[in-house]
């Protein structure tokens, strides 16, 4: 029988070195490229959207460096899998920053994987460009949204219904997560301020992945079948579209009789569908792939080319992350360094070209100023723009609909340099800006 | 045996297991060596160990104890629990629960009472079952109670009416995806979908320091060397035999006298605690508990680990489960596309070649060396008793 | 909307005073000339303009807003020619004479929007009330129903005194109710309630409810006939609708129950029968779905014949790789039932992969066919799912010819042996190696049928099985290891509590009821509700 001895402990100790060695030693990498990290869900539920992103990231990278590069440097991109898994998010958002030494990071997709990410990039000072139409409520130094707020898209969108359609009756329709929460709280009190009846309104929560709609679809021509025009404003996520939409169709509910208007269907989602008997429902995006501009012409032809199919459609988060790139490469060359802390002083103000046509812009709040198109589903799985805003609407981090964010505001420029900044105390909650 | 008596208990306890000492000698080194070189080394210094390693350890240590906790049922009492995420989840959340409260007037909303999801949810005042959270002794309490209680009405019934085998598992299955659709609803208030996060401090530390990383690493490392002796003492106890008894023969065991559903009741509390303690520790360090953590497949993942490690020695599911979390974090970075193929092929080759786990297989190339040398050999493999 | 009603009507009373002939000749003018400013027209504009080609007399008016309608109006861009696009065969509007159009982008559709479809469909209906057929005429009288604002009573009472087919009728004195509700007249609102009353339309109960709403305190009293007239029929209405909305639940809950009949039967036969924990069984599904697809993309043309032979192509896919399993893994792990869950588990992990390797991690289009689009109408207030009614029979159809696969065939009989004894089995000269391997490979096939049923109802991608797999387990458990009449009762009445709690209490919560109940029922009878003597049970 052995007894505690040498023996075991110098063992102990290799096994102990060799951890060290293999995970503690970041090789000193001669910084002769810019790392541009990628962390989108390669695996797992959320796959499905983020893949296209991790391919749109890559082949803007492979495009700047077809133009040389940034300030003489070739990008590199590092790709990670975070496998739709959120505290691997954090972990991952961790590796990037610590061990790959990235400039910066495109990624994140769902509000929980933003969040989990967060705390990371704001204690590591990293730098990162969410692309994803989210709920608002949130600032943080260290993020650029270039999705929309929920005043750019859901707001307009109740406008066009209520104006342009004569929409008097509501079906709020949601998935049970924070977006559309958040996003149902701003339209519930929006109805109500534009004078809506609280009968007027049906709010409906569904869990992620809900598959048998046959009540709820019932439930919603019930409440249809009142006389008045009724609309459903749908923030149903991910793969429940599906099954909701065709239950839709099954039990004959028509964009005439009773429109949906949604705000997670994209060309992506709809290229999984059978879209003949959706046509006319609505979506309400920054960008369709519709849109007649020679940038988006170019755009599209670029990703056919990098994708190597012609079959493979573009959408609202893809433009996302064009512009999100864009005004990052022209801020680090505005700046001279890819220093966050210069970088993020470049960013605001900067203006890069829509796909739309048009200018979009950085704003102090992080937030973008885009434009709001409306489209209608096609048969060919396209959206026929049908309705957009006279200009360009600015993304609004706090939304004014909701009493506790009314006096909010986000201004990361001097003398505010805050995130969530009340106007009326004048003080600074929440998280300042560390540098 | 009979000179055990005249030996301390902890020596006692792991007379007859060298692999479990080398495993505890490894834990306290680490403990000492992974925060000193991440504190003292400066950054560039080749000595430096990075906090990403050091909470990527932590966060697998914390898997370490579930895996513990999860073998102690499956490897030696055989409950296939396939629900022990959920464990791990609520002793998470009441951690998380804590951190929340410690962030006080600092969220965004700057509401010194409500978190910030409540705050943005309407709700008034605190729910009732958040009182109390705001200490961290209670807080602790809980993480223990919680998974506890939980458990403890669980495995009364269950055990109680006889549920065994694949029944068992996939009652504890319904139990954990139950609890997952709940802890999803918002109205539920612990945050809905997105859970818990943005923790500031704990017991005053700032988590986003390395002194606090350090600290926690070292709690976990701790937390599992506590586990597992408390584990070992289970397993090499009179109670242990009856546990064996019980996985072998239920039936039998039950005609001897025993009253098998006590024993059971007793380990399943038990090793649901260790969870719950597994779940607090990893909350910290990740920065973020959501109702993902409750999701079947997670628990699944558990059972994994100790089969990989090899089921039925508790270093082994220790192992285990550092080794496939290993795998997992080295193939999402290096081949992000192909990680599943390599996972999948993992788990396949190892229930087809390894029935016995990593741990098995050191065992038996081991026993083949000594055939070999064809000396003493059937002495020191009986010291591997313990391995069904 | 009356606009255009007033324009028809002046081209008609026109059309009475002139000679045929001439007008005929100048509306088809008008028709080329108004058709023409379609393309460049805004979305209010085309609403006018269709108003304006309704009025005109000409037998081309009717196709040309039908297609405008299904979106086949396009326009060449370079001489703004009208064409009508069906398929591949592209038409002049106006001649019908075929046109060559080189390009895919040589022509360019002319949109329609919601408000703009609906303008449409109640312009044609107006004109098909007059149609031959009876088919027609009754779709035409449906959508005057739900446009009844906008229909002239004289258009309606016309059609009613031609009108033969009774159906048609019934819905005609329906519209003719709505319109006459609104007049000034007593009389005529009274005879209005008379021949609304007792239907159960959606439109008749939302004209009533705006009715009996329209009251002030005074007019109660006043006009007191009507008023409990309407109230009376208005209650009776909301009794049988609200039975109906019992039926409706519970044919929700049995469409439920099937779905979930559909994932477990499979599984009943890998995990019930073999006592395999196949955590690859949801992969299964998925590979029968994405077998749907393949064959749908192989016959684009013949989407519902394609459906069909994907039942059998899905249950050699799904078997086939079933079989592989067996032989390649499962094969060594008998007698360890817990390890295949690891192993299991492990090739399904893989399957999802490879699936996302080779068809992407997108959703695959898979069409539905016609005839299982829709809803048939048992009563106004009860439309019942086609496709719903057809996956119900299909598991029932699937689960008897498991039975009787099981219960009178050679390999049945041999399995259930091989089930309850395998050494007296093997030692009869039974090879039960064989039969394990078919065994699984029967079970996994018929997973892969139950893949082509749900790619009608769900996503086709990747992640399919995973979103079966534990109410596939839990339906199996709860009916009982092994016993396929204990899914069948398992799956329908999960599927029914289901649906009777979501009304209730929500959908989340409903389900949290069943998984709570079912850990309960477990308690009461800890081998589910059908328990049945095998070595799964003995295994555990």
């Amino acid at each position: 029988m052995k007894t505690f001895g040498k023996n075991s402990l110098s063992k102990a100790g290799k096994v102990l070195a060799m951890t060290a060695l293999a995970a503690g030693v970041s090789l000193a990498n001669a910084a002769d490229t810019i790392k541009v990290g990628v962390l989108h869900s390669l695996s797992g539920t959320m796959a499905i959207s983020e893949t296209t992103l991790k391919d749109t990231v890559l082949m803007m990278v492979e495009e700047q460096n077809k133009k040389g590069g940034l300030l003489g440097k070739k990008l590199e991109p590092v790709v990670v899998d975070p496998a739709s898994n959120w505290p691997l998010f954090a972990e991952k958002t961790r590796e990037l920053l610590e061990k790959d030494k990235v400039d910066v990071i495109f990624g994140c997709w769902t509000s929980v994987s933003r969040k989990s990410v967060l705390p990371v990039i704001e204690e590591l000072n990293g730098l990162m460009f969410y692309p994803v139409q989210y709920e608002g409520e949130e600032s943080s130094y260290n993020v650029f949204y270039t999705g929309a707020a929920p005043n750019q898209q859901a707001i307009p969108a109740v406008d066009y219904l209520m104006n342009e359609v004569g929409v008097k009756r509501w079906v709020l329709a949601g998935t049970d997560y924070v977006y559309p929460r958040t996003t149902n709280k701003i339209l519930e009190s929006y109805l109500k301020s534009k004078g809506v009846a609280e009968k007027d309104i049906m709010i409906n929560y569904t869990p992620f992945g809900h598959s048998d709609w046959q009540t709820i679809v019932s439930d919603i021509k019930k409440f249809g079948g009142a006389g008045v025009k009724t609309a459903v404003v749908s923030t149903i996520n991910g793969d429940a579209n599906v099954p909701f939409y065709k239950e839709l169709a099954n039990q004959g509910v028509s964009a005439e009789d009773i429109p949906v208007v949604a705000f997670s269907v994209g060309e992506e989602e709809l290229s999984g569908f059978d879209t003949k008997p959706l046509v006319g429902h609505l979506a309400a995006w920054n960008y369709f792939m519709s849109a007649d501009s020679k940038e988006n012409d170019e755009f599209i032809k670029a990703w056919h080319e990098f994708t190597k199919s012609e079959d493979r459609v573009t959408n609202d988060p893809m433009e996302a992350t064009y512009i999100g790139f864009e005004m990052w490469a022209k801020a680090v060359e505005k700046a001279g360094t890819t220093d966050v802390a210069k970088v993020e002083a470049a960013m605001i103000g900067i203006e890069v070209p829509n796909l739309t046509g048009g200018m979009a812009k950085m704003n102090k709040n992080h937030h973008l100023s885009k434009p709001v198109l409306i489209g209608e589903i096609q048969e060919d799985g396209q959206f026929d723009i049908v309705w957009e805003t006279d200009g360009v609407v600015p993304g609004d981090a706090w939304t004014d609909f909701l009493p506790e964010s009314k006096n909010l505001i986000s201004d990361w420029t001097a003398p505010v340099s805050c995130g969530n900044y009340n106007v009326v105390t004048k003080t600074c909650g929440g998280a300042v800006a560390t540098e | 045996m009979t000179r055990n008596d005249n030996m301390g208990p902890l020596t006692r306890l792991l007379m007859n297991d060298a692999q479990g000492r080398k495993l505890l000698m490894v834990l306290v080194a680490l403990a000492v060596i992974i925060p000193f070189c991440n504190l003292v080394f400066p950054q560039d210094s080749f000595f430096h160990i990075s906090t990403y390693t050091m909470t990527l350890l932590g966060k697998y240590l914390c898997y370490a104890l579930l895996a513990i906790a999860v073998d102690l049922i499956w490897g030696y009492c055989g409950i296939l629990s396939l629900g022990h995420g959920a464990f791990f989840a609520l002793g998470g959340y009441a951690m998380g629960m804590y951190l929340m409260r410690q962030i006080g007037d600092r969220g965004v909303y700057g509401n010194a009472e409500l978190p910030d999801f409540m705050v943005f949810l309407n709700w008034q005042e605190l729910p009732w079952y958040w009182f109390g959270f705001d200490q961290f002794w209670f807080a602790m309490l809980m993480v223990l109670l919680a998974p506890g209680i939980l458990a403890f009405v669980f495995g009364f019934l269950a055990f109680r009416s006889r549920v065994t085998g694949v029944y068992l598992s996939i009652i504890t299955q319904a139990m954990t995806y139950a609890l997952l659709l709940a802890f999803f609803r918002n109205d539920m208030g612990f945050g809905g979908n997105n859970g818990l996060t943005d923790f500031k401090d704990i017991l005053g530390y700032s988590l986003q320091s390395d002194n606090t990383r350090a600290a926690l690493f070292i709690a976990s490392v701790l937390a599992v060397i506590i586990g597992y002796l408390i584990s070992r003492f289970i397993v090499t106890s009179k109670l242990g035999r009856v546990l064996v008894a019980i996985r072998d023969a239920e039936s039998r065991a039950r005609f001897l006298g025993y009253r098998v559903e006590y024993y059971k009741l007793f380990v399943f509390v038990v090793s649901s605690m260790l969870a719950g303690v597994a779940g607090a520790l990893y909350v910290p360090q990740v920065g973020i508990i959501n109702p993902g953590e409750f999701a079947p497949i997670n628990s699944i993942e558990i059972i994994i680990w100790v089969a990989v490690g090899g089921r039925g020695s508790l270093y082994g599911a220790v192992i285990g489960a550092v080794l496939v979390n290993y795998a997992k974090t080295y193939f999402t970075g290096a081949f992000a596309e192909l990680w599943l193929f390599m996972l999948g092929g993992l788990f396949v080759l190892t229930t087809l070649w390894l029935p016995k786990g990593v741990v098995g297989l050191w065992a038996q190339i081991k026993e083949k060396q000594q055939i070999r040398k064809a000396g003493s050999a059937a002495a020191n493999a009986s010291a591997q008793g313990d391995v069904s | 909307m009356r606009m255009y009603c007033r324009q028809i009507f002046l081209a008609l009373a026109l059309l009475v005073s002139f000679t045929g002939q001439v007008l005929a000749a100048q509306d088809a003018d008008n028709l080329k000339a108004l058709t023409s400013q379609l393309i460049a027209a805004n979305y209010a504009e085309k609403e006018q303009l269709a108003g304006q080609i309704a009025a005109l007399d000409d037998e081309r008016v009717l196709p040309i807003l039908s297609a405008l309608l299904e979106g086949e109006l396009f326009y060449k861009k370079d001489d703004e020619q009208i064409l009508i696009v069906k398929g591949d065969a592209i038409n002049n509007a106006f001649s019908g004479d075929a046109v060559d159009v080189p390009g895919k982008r040589d022509k360019k559709k002319i949109g329609v929007n919601n408000s703009l479809r609906g303008e449409l469909r109640s312009l044609i209906a107006r004109a098909q009330i007059n149609s031959r057929k009876e088919s027609v005429r009754l779709d035409a009288a449906a959508n005057l129903l739900k446009n009844s604002a906008d229909v002239e009573l004289t258009l309606v009472n016309e059609a009613l005194a031609k009108e033969t087919s009774s159906d048609v009728k019934d819905i005609l004195s329906l519209v003719r109710g709505l319109i006459l509700l609104k007049s000034e007249d007593q009389a005529e609102r009274i005879t209005a309630l008379e021949l609304l009353d007792g239907s159960l339309y959606p439109e008749v109960r939302a004209s009533l409810n705006q009715f009996i709403s329209g009251f002030s305190e005074e007019e109660i009293k006043t006009r007191k006939t009507e008023y409990t007239a309407a109230t009376k029929s208005l209650a009776s209405i909301e009794t049988l609708v609200e039975m109906n909305g019992y039926i409706e639940n519970l044919y929700f809950g049995l469409a439920l129950g099937a779905v979930l009949l559909l994932a477990a039967i499979g599984l009943a036969i890998t995990f019930g029968v073999m006592g395999v924990i196949n955590m690859a069984h949801g992969e299964m599904i998925m590979l029968g779905a994405y077998t749907t697809y393949v064959v749908q993309q192989l016959m684009p043309d013949h989407t519902g014949l394609s459906l069909v032979v994907s039942i059998p192509a899905a249950f050699l896919v799904a078997g086939a790789v079933g079989v592989a399993i067996e032989r390649g893994v499962i094969r060594h792990l008998y007698g360890r039932p817990l390890e295949t869950l690891l192993a299991t588990f492990g090739i399904s992990l893989i399957l999802q992969q490879a699936v996302r390797s080779v068809f992407s991690p997108l959703n695959r289009e898979v069409a539905t066919p016609d005839w299982m689009a829709g809803t048939f109408m048992l009563n106004p207030a009860l439309e019942l799912t086609w496709n719903r009614l057809y996956i119900i029979i299909f598991s029932l159809l699937v689960l008897a010819t498991l039975a009787l696969v099981l219960k009178r065939t050679l390999f049945g009989l041999q399995m259930r042996a091989v089930t309850m004894n395998r050494p007296m089995a093997s030692s009869m000269g039974i090879r039960t190696g064989w039969v394990d391997a078919l065994t699984f490979g029967l079970g996994s096939g018929i997973a892969g049928i139950a893949g082509v049923a749900l790619s009608q109802l769900t996503n086709v991608g990747p992640n399919l099985g995973q979103a079966y797999i534990i109410d596939s387990f839990m339906v199996v458990v709860f009916g009982g290891v092994g016993n396929l009449w204990g899914t069948l009762v398992a799956a329908m009445s999960l599927g029914v509590a289901n649906k009777i709690f979501e009304p209730i209490a929500g959908a989340v919560l409903a389900k949290i009821l069943v998984l709570v109940f079912i850990i309960l029922f477990i308690q009461k009878r800890p081998r589910g509700l059908f328990a049945l003597k095998g070595r799964a049970v003995e295994n555990g």
